[in-house]
């Protein structure tokens, strides 16, 4: 028996002894539960980092659950909104998942390893949720988050740096396509994945091969620029390429409290997830009648002019509210001023020209900008490598 | 000069609140109070040379923000200090405590299951739902349903408005909610025991019902309704014990020009030409006004110092036959130190919140099973408090106060009344109870002051000693408290009214019902409104 | 095109109500059962040799009179007693005799008797409130259409004609125990606990338990609605089977009887048919299951056949039940102390105080055998000689409170139980030990096993508010339709729920002819 008083408050990542090293700014987040880097050293250096040359960060965090059994298929076709037959194994791929009202929980990767054998990664936890979809189901669903180690290895030079560490023909690796290695005698895993919109990589081992993982990853990596990077710099990197991130793009629904701040897919602007043709899922008649009747929300991006972020600010058209932002950034290799926002229909369609009502502070001094702004087509950030394969040197 | 505008019956927390917004309307009140000492449940007393027990409540959350901050509590001397956290011991040595850290609650759950731990975060957002429902309607009148008058047809539509918004899945959980049984609830979201039981014993703290009694489901909601602080759930100690809450209350009345006057045994409501006119004490003595408000449980409103002949039959039967079951019985211990318990860091900051024993559904159900059969648990669910960590005045210092609710003791032993063996008896099962997981409590016990509902009966003048004067079952909620058609703190009989934890919203040191009868009062005398409403809560 | 319109899965009353009112709006019917005869709960067997009972459902009094009419029940073939008294046996023999509104007892004082009869008219008033909820499908609260205002409107208006003070009254005593309205109302424990003894019945709740009131104003509306009084049903509660049997057949519904169901199938995203356990497969544009909610989503249709979500509800929907049933075979008509031979074919029970009662029930709770039990008894074969040789009898109780799966389990408890019983009926009839030739114990898990109705709960899932009218069997599959298309309920895990009404067959019948699926 643990004496919980021992317990720290914050957990620490198989990482951490390195990532504490590195983190010279001593900025620390809470993530999961997880003592997680803010910033390394520098927000923006760490950005270019990963647009540049080689961003690294720790992903150990992210909740995995093993899901395996004759059923195994069966199960997670029923979860998501996706037809996942069409994954191929070691294949990857993006999906969300609803409650039978169609809203949505959270959204999430699945990895396929065999016929019956895949692992889902997600932002939210699911235990309950994946539990309760077992009934009727001959599949077992292992939460193995603290089992595998990760890291997100993200930028130009990635595929060179994880070549040099061993990772054979990982150029041949198509994006979302999956490989596997040996790493110091224990498996390591190679997904083409990632949060950042750029050619990169995520890297999975055991918890014991994480420090090694690290030492030789920026070793290896130190002539092409590898650098660590936080969450803040993940932020930048992600709204650029056009992620949503649950809690703050969306509400998952078991938690939402107040009628009428859940949202479907269609509302996030992630239609093209629900494949109607496949078989059962939570929330196809619900959702249904939706793509029938029609949504209320537009989920959408935003080009505003200026170069002050519309953080939560409401969006408004003809002087009448008709959104607010969910997520802003200033983007530095777009050079755009980007925002994620949640519109009332029928507004959003792309071209739409509203206004941000922005408020900034200066020395102290609040100022009130209502700057024009036009939906865009997302994600504004495309670069070609990204889908490349094989994938470039640098 | 025994002529008053209005005089109030009981120096409880609500009968206090009820005096001081009627005297803030400019109104000569005085609250009159059958004991030496005002605070009727909400007291504190040194009942051992240098402690402090808040001998019946012994904690708060439920106490309107609206009514601290409006009637300035805090400047009269309240000061609200949450303990957060609490703990359940197990059988087999470990225990499930709760932390107000989401995280580290998180963690918690996860060491007992990964999915109850997961599973929580539901359960918390299911029932703010519920507490977000009802919460608007704790600072208002019930409407009535078989009324016709505008207010209550208003009232009506948009209760069942709030309602209609949620769409018909909500709303029928709703409905599951507020009849189903608390273990039948806690099974829809946990697989293990002992977090079951640790939940569940909000649903069964003064309530005559067992965890599988339908209907306790909402006993839980109740317990959750208020906050500390904006933090919804959370309970807190008044600083110097729950007698602080009467203090503050009785400086506020005070400073309005209220008279308090104690000692005061009120025997009988005078009623002249069926209009109340004042009231008759025990000595002889009179008190007149046109406005009496009776700050007693139901029962003894009705049955006890009003005069049957002033009143319709029907309200005599009703109030014969609303429902107060004295369920519960308290301990209050002054130790010598502080006392360790099996698989707790005793420097971890949850030994300041609300401890228990029972680690099963089972065994609470077992408790409620002796309750039934008229005796008191031999294995008894126990909400257990050590006030000294988190307030210093209650005891010397290193020296501590423990403050012990027992769930269950019946108001009468197998038929008969209690006698000092049963008292003992039901003190043993306590203290042995709590040994069996503290090694060293026995030789720390300096004193203990044990109250059956005997004791609690006669000396707060509770009847049968239940905490929430009435049950909380949905027969004697709302427009349904204390019984249909006088849910609106006006009693049959002229300028008679009722302020007590027995009208709406209940029990639990809330002081809303004194408050919103208040409201009442002034309404039907044409006075401007002193009372504030509910904060809005989005 | 499919081989029918509609399949029905169970022959039970339901099942077969629901396919006679279909097959009478001129649809082509199926109604399957896995057991050997028609009528499910209402069924009689040989359960020893030349000796019959009828083996789950005792008494009708329930049975909605539009049923019985518009099937014309009496033509084929149902004949049932003259409605039987209820007499409650006292130690002392100074048994109290229950009859329609009137009580009479030796020791049962005019006040009582008053009282006894207001309490009746008053919950005959809440019945017929109840019945404007029963007679149709149960509305919805917010997506209501126009059916479901007005039966809300209906509802409304009952409650305001019900006037100020019943009203009141019905407010107060809908959610709370039947235990404190028998002590408001009532002084002599033997009609408390007689009382007490209905509200109980089918469920895992003691007369303290809130919601024992609803479950008394459930049978209250179903007896209201019926109009029969308590009867037996001569040649045992088969031949209710039988004649619904027949009914529905002259109707034109086919009934297959010894082909259990292994699986609801779905082409698509709805249900297309049904596979039988030998393979077969038999399609039909809709099926209506009245199998409880449980047998039908859980193990026919499968909760991968579902979305997660529902899937959880019918996981969640509670089953137990604490109601045995025991069987004696006699030699002889046994004495009951202090009743003559034309009360001995009367409905008796065994109450004790509703204290009593209470302790009875809790052993159950942890899945141990009580010392005391609540007895339901009727000797059918007095009005029927047919059940038993001439000269013998036969006398079946319903017993309350039994566990569903001791923890010494049945193979131990068993035989030591229904020696306990025995002897505890022995109390009130001295000779009738010497007079057993065989007994038999039908416990929960046996009626679960032999009557495929889960937990063995006869009302298919608990009828608790929060599985009762419109939560009934749970939200999202309300209305008799289910969240899966083309499959419906219309067995007793549907509003109104179990004691054969006889309400869930009809009503979902006239639902799926109004909805439209079949045109």
């Amino acid at each position: 028996m643990s004496s919980p008083t021992r317990d720290t408050m914050l957990l620490k990542t198989p990482f951490h002894s390195r990532v504490e090293a590195a983190c010279a700014l001593n900025d620390w987040g809470n993530w999961m539960g997880y003592t997680t880097p803010n910033a390394y050293f520098d927000v923006e250096l760490e950005y270019f980092a990963i647009r540049s040359t080689t961003g690294v960060f720790d992903l150990s965090p992210m909740n995995k659950y093993q899901i395996s059994g004759p059923d195994a298929e069966t199960y997670l076709n029923r979860l998501v909104t996706r037809d996942i037959t069409k994954i191929g194994i070691n294949r990857v791929g993006y999906a969300i998942w609803c409650n039978d009202a169609g809203q949505v929980l959270d959204d999430g990767t699945i990895f396929r390893f065999s016929d019956n054998e895949f692992r889902l990664c997600s932002y939210q936890r699911a235990d309950d949720w994946l539990a309760w979809n077992s009934l009727g189901f001959d599949v077992t669903v292992e939460n193995v988050s603290t089992d595998i180690a990760g890291l997100a290895v993200q930028g130009p030079t990635s595929c060179t740096i994880l070549t040099l560490l061993g990772c054979e023909n990982l150029n041949q690796l198509k994006p979302f396509g999956m490989a596997h290695y040996e790493f110091e005698g224990r498996p390591l895993m190679v997904s083409r994945t990632g949060f950042t919109g750029d050619l990169g990589y995520e890297v999975w081992v055991p918890p014991e091969s994480a420090e090694a993982l690290w030492d030789q990853l920026f070793e290896l990596g130190r002539d092409y620029l590898i650098k660590p990077f936080g969450s803040h710099a993940l932020e930048l990197a992600r709204i650029e390429a056009g992620f949503l991130q649950a809690n703050t793009d969306f509400m998952p629904a078991e938690e939402v409290v107040r009628v009428g701040r859940t949202r479907n897919p269609f509302e996030l602007g992630l239609g093209w997830l629900v494949d109607f043709n496949k078989p059962l899922f939570n929330g196809r008649a619900a959702l249904a009648t939706v793509q029938e009747k029609g949504s209320k929300y537009r989920f959408v991006l935003l080009d505003v002019d200026g170069n002050k972020p519309a953080e939560h600010s409401f969006i408004m058209k003809n002087g009448k509210v008709v959104g607010t932002v969910t997520s802003a950034a200033w983007c530095p290799t777009a050079k755009a001023n980007l925002a994620y926002a949640q519109l009332e229909m029928p507004h959003g369609v792309v071209g739409d020209k509203l206004i941000a009502e922005i408020y900034y502070q200066r020395e102290l001094h609040w100022t009130q900008l209502y700057a024009p702004c036009k939906v865009i087509e997302a994600p504004i950030f495309k670069p070609a490598r990204r889908w490349q394969t094989p994938a470039p040197p640098h | 000069m025994n002529q008053y505008d209005a005089i109030v019956i009981g120096a409880g927390h609500n009968g206090l609140t009820n005096g001081a917004y009627l005297a803030k309307a400019g109104l000569r009140v005085a609250v009159l109070e059958r004991n030496p000492y005002i605070g009727g449940a909400t007291v504190s007393r040194e009942l051992h040379k240098g402690w402090y027990y808040s001998n019946c409540s012994y904690v708060s959350s439920l106490l309107r923000p609206e009514i601290t901050r409006d009637l300035e509590l805090p400047r009269h001397g309240l000061q609200v200090v949450p303990f957060g956290g609490g703990a359940t011991f197990m059988r087999n040595g470990d225990h499930f405590g709760t932390y107000a850290d989401h995280d580290r609650h998180y963690r918690e759950i996860a060491r007992h299951s990964k999915r109850d731990a997961n599973a929580y975060d539901r359960y918390a957002a299911d029932t703010s739902l519920q507490t977000k429902l009802i919460r608007p309607y704790l600072m208002r009148m019930p409407p009535d349903p078989t009324s016709l008058k505008p207010r209550d047809l208003r009232d009506l539509m948009e209760f069942a408005q709030s309602f209609m918004s949620l769409g018909e899945e909500k709303l029928l959980d709703t409905i599951k909610f507020w009849t189903a049984s608390v273990g039948d609830y806690l099974n829809e979201y946990f697989e293990t025991d002992v977090i079951k039981a640790h939940m569940a014993g909000s649903g069964i703290i003064g309530t005559a019902l067992g965890v599988y009694s339908p209907g306790t489901a909402y006993v839980l909601l109740h317990h959750y309704m208020g906050d500390v602080d904006g933090n919804v759930g959370a309970w807190g100690f008044a600083r110097g014990g729950m007698g602080a809450i009467a203090s503050a209350l009785s400086k506020a009345f005070q400073s309005f020009g209220g008279d308090i006057i104690c000692d005061a045994n009120v025997d009988e409501i005078i009623v002249r030409n069926g209009r109340a006119v004042g009231v008759a004490l025990k000595d002889g003595t009179e008190y007149r006004a046109p406005i009496v408000v009776s700050n007693l449980d139901p029962k003894r409103t009705f049955l006890d110092i009003t005069n049957p002949r002033d009143l319709p039959a029907s309200v005599v039967k009703k109030a014969q036959n609303f429902k107060i079951r004295g369920s519960s019985g308290k301990l209050n211990i002054a130790l010598d130190g502080l006392p360790v318990f099996h698989g707790l860091d005793p420097r971890n900051r949850i030994m300041a919140g609300d401890l228990h024993f029972s680690d099963s559904l089972e065994r609470q159900e077992r408790a409620y099973d002796d309750w039934k059969a008229g005796t008191w648990s031999k294995d008894p669910y126990l909400d257990m408090m050590i006030p000294s960590l988190t307030d210093p005045t209650m005891a010397p210092p290193g020296k501590h106060m423990m403050s012990v609710f027992v769930q269950y003791a019946p108001p009468k032993v197998e038929g008969r009344e209690w006698t000092d063996e049963d008292k003992d008896g039901f003190e043993k099962s306590v203290i042995d109870q709590i040994s069996n997981y503290s090694p060293n409590f026995k030789d720390l016990i300096l004193h203990c002051e044990t109250r059956t509902p005997r004791e609690i009966e006669a000396e707060v003048g509770l009847t049968e000693g239940n905490i929430f004067m009435g049950e909380l079952t949905f027969d004697q909620l709302l427009f349904n408290r204390p019984f249909p058609g006088y849910a609106q703190y006006r009693s049959p009989i002229k300028g008679m009214y009722m302020c007590s934890s027995g009208t709406h919203p209940g029990g639990g040191v809330m002081a809303a019902p004194g408050a919103n009868a208040a409201r009442e009062i002034l309404r039907d005398l044409k006075r401007p409104n002193t009372v504030p409403g509910g904060y809005a809560d989005d | 095109m499919t081989d029918y319109d509609a399949i029905v899965i169970g022959a039970g009353h339901n099942g077969l109500i629901c396919a006679s009112y279909l097959a009478r709006a001129k649809h082509t019917v199926l109604v399957i059962d896995a057991r050997l005869v028609p009528g499910g709960c209402a069924s009689t067997r040989e359960f020893a040799e030349n000796y019959r009972v009828s083996d789950c459902a005792q008494w009708l009094s329930q049975l909605d009179k539009t049923v019985v009419s518009d099937l014309q029940l009496s033509g084929a073939g149902l004949v049932l007693s003259d409605p039987k008294s209820t007499i409650s046996l006292q130690s002392d023999a100074s048994h109290v005799t229950f009859d329609g509104d009137t009580v009479i007892g030796a020791t049962i004082d005019n006040e009582d008797v008053t009282d006894y009869r207001s309490f009746r008219s008053q919950m005959r008033r809440f019945a017929k409130v109840l019945a404007t909820l029963y007679n149709g499908r149960p509305p919805k609260l917010v997506e209501r259409n126009w059916t479901d205002r007005i039966t809300l409107l209906k509802l409304g208006l009952g409650l305001k004609m019900l006037g100020k003070s019943h009203m009141q009254d019905l407010m107060r005593l809908a959610l709370i125990n039947i235990y404190d309205v028998m002590n408001e109302y009532f002084k002599h424990p033997a009609l408390k606990s007689a009382i007490a003894l209905d509200a109980i019945t089918g469920s895992t709740m003691g007369p303290r338990s809130p919601n024992t009131v609803f479950s008394y104003l459930h049978k209250a509306t179903g007896e209201f609605l019926s109009e029969s009084g308590t009867r037996q049903v001569i040649g045992g509660m088969g031949a209710l089977g039988s004649a619904l049997a027949s009914s529905a057949e002259a109707a034109g519904v086919e009934i297959k009887l010894g082909c259990k169901v292994k699986a609801i199938k779905k082409t698509g995203h709805a249900v297309s048919g049904v596979e039988l356990i030998d393979g077969t497969l038999l399609s039909s544009k809709i099926v209506v299951s009245s199998a409880d909610p449980t047998t039908t989503f859980k193990s026919m249709l499968g909760y991968a056949q579902m979305e997660a979500g529902m899937a959880k509800r019918a996981e969640l929907y509670r089953n137990r039940c604490g109601t045995a049933k025991l069987h004696i075979a006699l030699k002889a008509l046994p004495t009951f102390t202090g009743l003559n031979h034309a009360q001995l074919s009367q409905r008796l029970i065994i109450a004790p105080p509703m204290d009593d009662m209470e302790t009875a029930l809790n052993p159950m709770k942890y899945s141990e055998i009580s010392d005391q039990h609540l007895f339901d008894i009727s000797i059918p074969s007095i009005d029927d000689p047919s059940l038993s040789p001439e000269g013998h009898h036969v006398l079946s109780a319903l017993v309350h409170y039994v566990p569903f799966s001791p923890n010494v389990g049945w193979d131990e408890a068993r035989q030591s139980l229904t020696d306990q019983l025995i002897n505890e009926i022995s109390a009130y009839a001295p000779d009738l030990k010497s007079l057993v030739v065989a007994s038999e114990l039908v416990t929960p898990a046996d009626f679960e096993r032999t009557h495929h109705v889960t937990g063995g709960n006869w009302h298919h899932g608990e009828l608790s508010i929060d599985q009762a009218l419109m939560m009934r069997p749970f939200p999202g599959s309300t209305q008799y339709k289910t969240a899966v298309e083309g499959l419906y309920l219309c067995g007793a895990g549907a509003h109104p729920g179990g004691g054969l009404l006889g309400l869930p067959g009809r009503n979902a019948a006239k639902e799926i002819i109004k909805g439209g699926a079949l045109a």
